[in-house]
C-alpha cells in the first residue's frame, strides 16, 4: 500500500505492506535505527516515537495507520544541529547509562514537558511509568526531565551550573557520597 | 515480531465498516487502538483475513453526557477517559479506573470500547461496566442493539457481539449520589492486575440505593458479584455490611493460580479490595 508519512518533518511516500510495524518502517525503510525494539511485546516503552505530538510504542502501530500523520523520532529532536535541552539535559544530569532506553525516555519527556512545563517529580514518573530503564536509572532520568524543564522555562539559568538539582542529589538521612555519580561534573554549589 | 499477513482498510464511513463486516464476518477484526490487536496478531493468537481500521470514521470519539446518560463513542481514548473532567465529576469509578489501565502509552492510542469488545478477563473496563450498569450499543446492517454489561461478557475474549456487529458506544446512566472507586493490585505499571474490584455506591435518603460490583482477573470474564449487590440495597451502610458484602464478593470470584499469584491470595484481595472501595465509595457519596 502506498503511504505518506511526515518523519521529523520530512515526507517520504513509501509502498508498505499491511502488516509492516512503524518501528520497521522507521528503522528498515528510514535507516532511523534510534527508535530501539525491546520486548517486542508491548511492555517497554523503548521504542516510543511520537505521534502528531503523542508519545505511543511503535512496535504496536502499523506503518499503514501513519498515513497522513507525522512521526518524531530521537534523530529529530535537534535543535539546529545543536542538542535540544531535553538531551543537552539528559547528557548534563547522566540521564543513561546503556542508552538503550534513552531515545524513548526523551520523546515521552518531550511529549510531557509540551503539555505541563512545570512538572512534579511525581508528574514525571507517572508520565514515564510506561518507559523501562533496564539499568534502572531512574533516579538521574527523572532528574534530567526536572533539569529540562527548568532550562525550557529560563533558557538563561540553562546555561548556568546545575545548581538545583544538584541540591535534591543527597538522599534524606544519607551523607554518603551518592555512589555512580558523574566525577568531575555538576560540583554542589 | 511480525503479524501474520492481512488485508487492511481504513473506511470513512460507519456504512462502509459495517458492509465490510457483514461481508467477512469473523474473517475480519476491526481495529481501533490496536493496543490488544496488535500484539494478539504478533503473537498468532490471531490471523485475520481482514482489518477494518475505524479510526478514520468521523463521530466515533465522542465522550460526552446526552439526555442525562454518558456515552463513550468507539474510538475514546483511555487518555482521554484519564483527562476527562466529566468523569471525574459524575462517574467516580470510571475516573478512578482510566489511569490504571497498562501505561500511559497504551493509554494513548488504546479504546475504552476496543477494551471492552477484546474481553480479556484481565480487562479494567469490563469490571468497570459491570459496576456502574453500562449498556454496550452495537450497530450492524441489521440495526442496532443494546447489551446490558451483565449479558455482554461470555468467557475468556468473548461476548455476546455477532461477527457482523461494531461496538460503537458505551453508555453510562447518570447516577447522582454517587461514589466509585477501582482498587487493582498489579506487580508493576503496565501488567496485567493480579486482581482488581471495581466498586460503585448510590445513596438515596441516607441507605445504600444500590451497589455495583465488578471483578478483574478472578474468572474466565470480568465478573459481577450480585449477592454481594444483593445485600448492599437498601440496607445502611456500617463496617459489618461492608465486610459482609466483601465476603460475599471472594466467594463470587473464581481466581486460577498463575505467575500472579495463588487462587486463595486473589479470592483474599478481592475481599479487601471489596472492602476498602466500599468505604471509600460510601463516603464519596456521603453515606458515612
Amino acid at each position: 500500500m502506498e503511504v505518506t508519512v511526515t518523519v521529523n518533518g520530512a515526507a517520504h511516500q513509501l509502498d508498505v505492506e499491511p502488516r509492516l510495524l512503524l518501528v520497521h518502517l522507521l528503522r528498515e525503510r528510514l535507516r532511523l535505527t534510534g527508535t530501539h525494539v525491546g520486548c517486542d511485546t508491548t511492555s517497554c516503552g523503548v521504542c516510543t516515537v511520537l505521534l502528531d505530538g503523542v508519545p505511543i510504542k511503535s512496535c504496536t502501530y502499523l506503518a499503514v495507520q501513519a498515513d497522513g500523520r507525522s512521526v518524531e523520532t530521537v534523530e529529530g529532536l535537534l535543535e539546529g544541529g545543536q542538542p535540544s535541552p531535553i538531551q543537552a539535559a539528559f547528557k548534563q544530569e547522566h540521564g543513561l547509562q546503556c542508552g538503550f532506553c534513552t531515545p524513548a525516555m526523551m520523546l515521552a519527556a518531550k511529549a510531557l514537558l509540551a503539555d505541563n512545563p512545570d512538572p512534579t517529580e511525581d508528574e514525571v514518573r507517572w508520565a514515564l511509568s510506561g518507559n523501562l530503564c533496564r539499568c534502572t536509572g531512574y533516579v538521574n532520568i527523572v532528574r534530567a526531565v526536572r533539569a529540562a524543564a527548568s532550562a525550557m522555562r529560563d533558557p538563561e539559568e540553562a546555561s548556568a551550573p546545575a545548581t538545583e538539582p544538584s541540591a535534591e542529589r543527597e538522599p534524606e538521612g544519607s551523607g554518603e557520597p551518592r555512589r555512580g555519580a558523574p566525577v568531575g561534573q555538576e560540583v554542589s554549589a | 515480531m511480525l503479524p501474520p499477513p492481512f488485508d487492511y482498510v481504513a473506511p470513512r464511513s460507519l456504512d462502509e465498516v459495517l458492509d465490510l463486516l457483514a461481508e467477512h464476518g469473523d474473517e475480519a477484526k476491526v481495529l481501533a487502538g490496536g493496543q490488544s490487536l496488535i500484539p494478539v496478531l504478533k503473537l498468532r493468537m490471531g490471523a485475520p483475513a481482514w482489518l477494518v481500521d475505524i479510526n478514520r470514521v468521523g463521530g466515533l470519539g465522542e465522550l460526552a453526557e446526552d439526555g442525562g446518560w454518558l456515552r463513550v463513542g468507539a474510538l475514546v481514548r483511555h487518555r482521554d477517559a484519564e483527562r476527562s473532567a466529566l468523569l471525574r465529576e459524575r462517574h467516580p469509578t470510571m475516573a478512578a479506573a482510566a489511569p490504571q489501565v497498562s501505561d500511559p502509552l497504551v493509554r494513548n492510542l488504546g479504546t475504552v470500547c476496543g477494551s471492552l469488545a477484546h474481553a480479556d478477563p484481565a480487562g479494567d473496563w469490563g469490571a468497570v461496566m459491570l459496576a456502574v450498569g453500562g449498556e454496550l450499543v452495537t450497530r450492524s446492517r441489521e440495526g442496532s442493539r443494546t447489551i446490558a454489561a451483565r449479558d455482554f461478557f461470555d468467557g475468556p475474549f468473548t461476548t455476546t457481539m455477532r461477527p457482523d456487529e461494531l461496538l460503537v458506544e458505551a453508555r453510562v446512566p447518570p447516577r447522582p449520589r454517587t461514589g466509585g472507586a477501582y482498587l487493582k493490585l498489579e506487580r508493576k505499571v503496565g501488567d496485567f492486575a493480579t486482581a482488581a474490584v471495581a466498586v460503585r455506591v448510590t445513596m438515596e435518603d441516607g441507605r445504600i440505593g444500590d451497589a455495583g460490583i465488578g471483578l478483574t482477573a478472578v474468572g474466565p470474564n470480568n465478573l459481577e458479584a450480585t449477592e454481594a449487590e444483593a445485600v448492599l440495597a437498601g440496607a445502611e451502610p456500617s463496617d459489618e455490611l461492608f465486610r459482609e458484602a466483601a465476603e460475599l464478593a471472594a466467594r463470587a470470584a473464581s481466581p486460577s493460580a498463575d505467575t500472579r499469584g495463588s487462587a486463595e491470595y486473589k479470592r483474599n484481595v478481592v475481599r479487601v479490595f471489596t472492602e476498602r472501595g466500599l468505604r471509600q465509595s460510601a463516603a464519596m457519596a456521603g453515606g458515612i
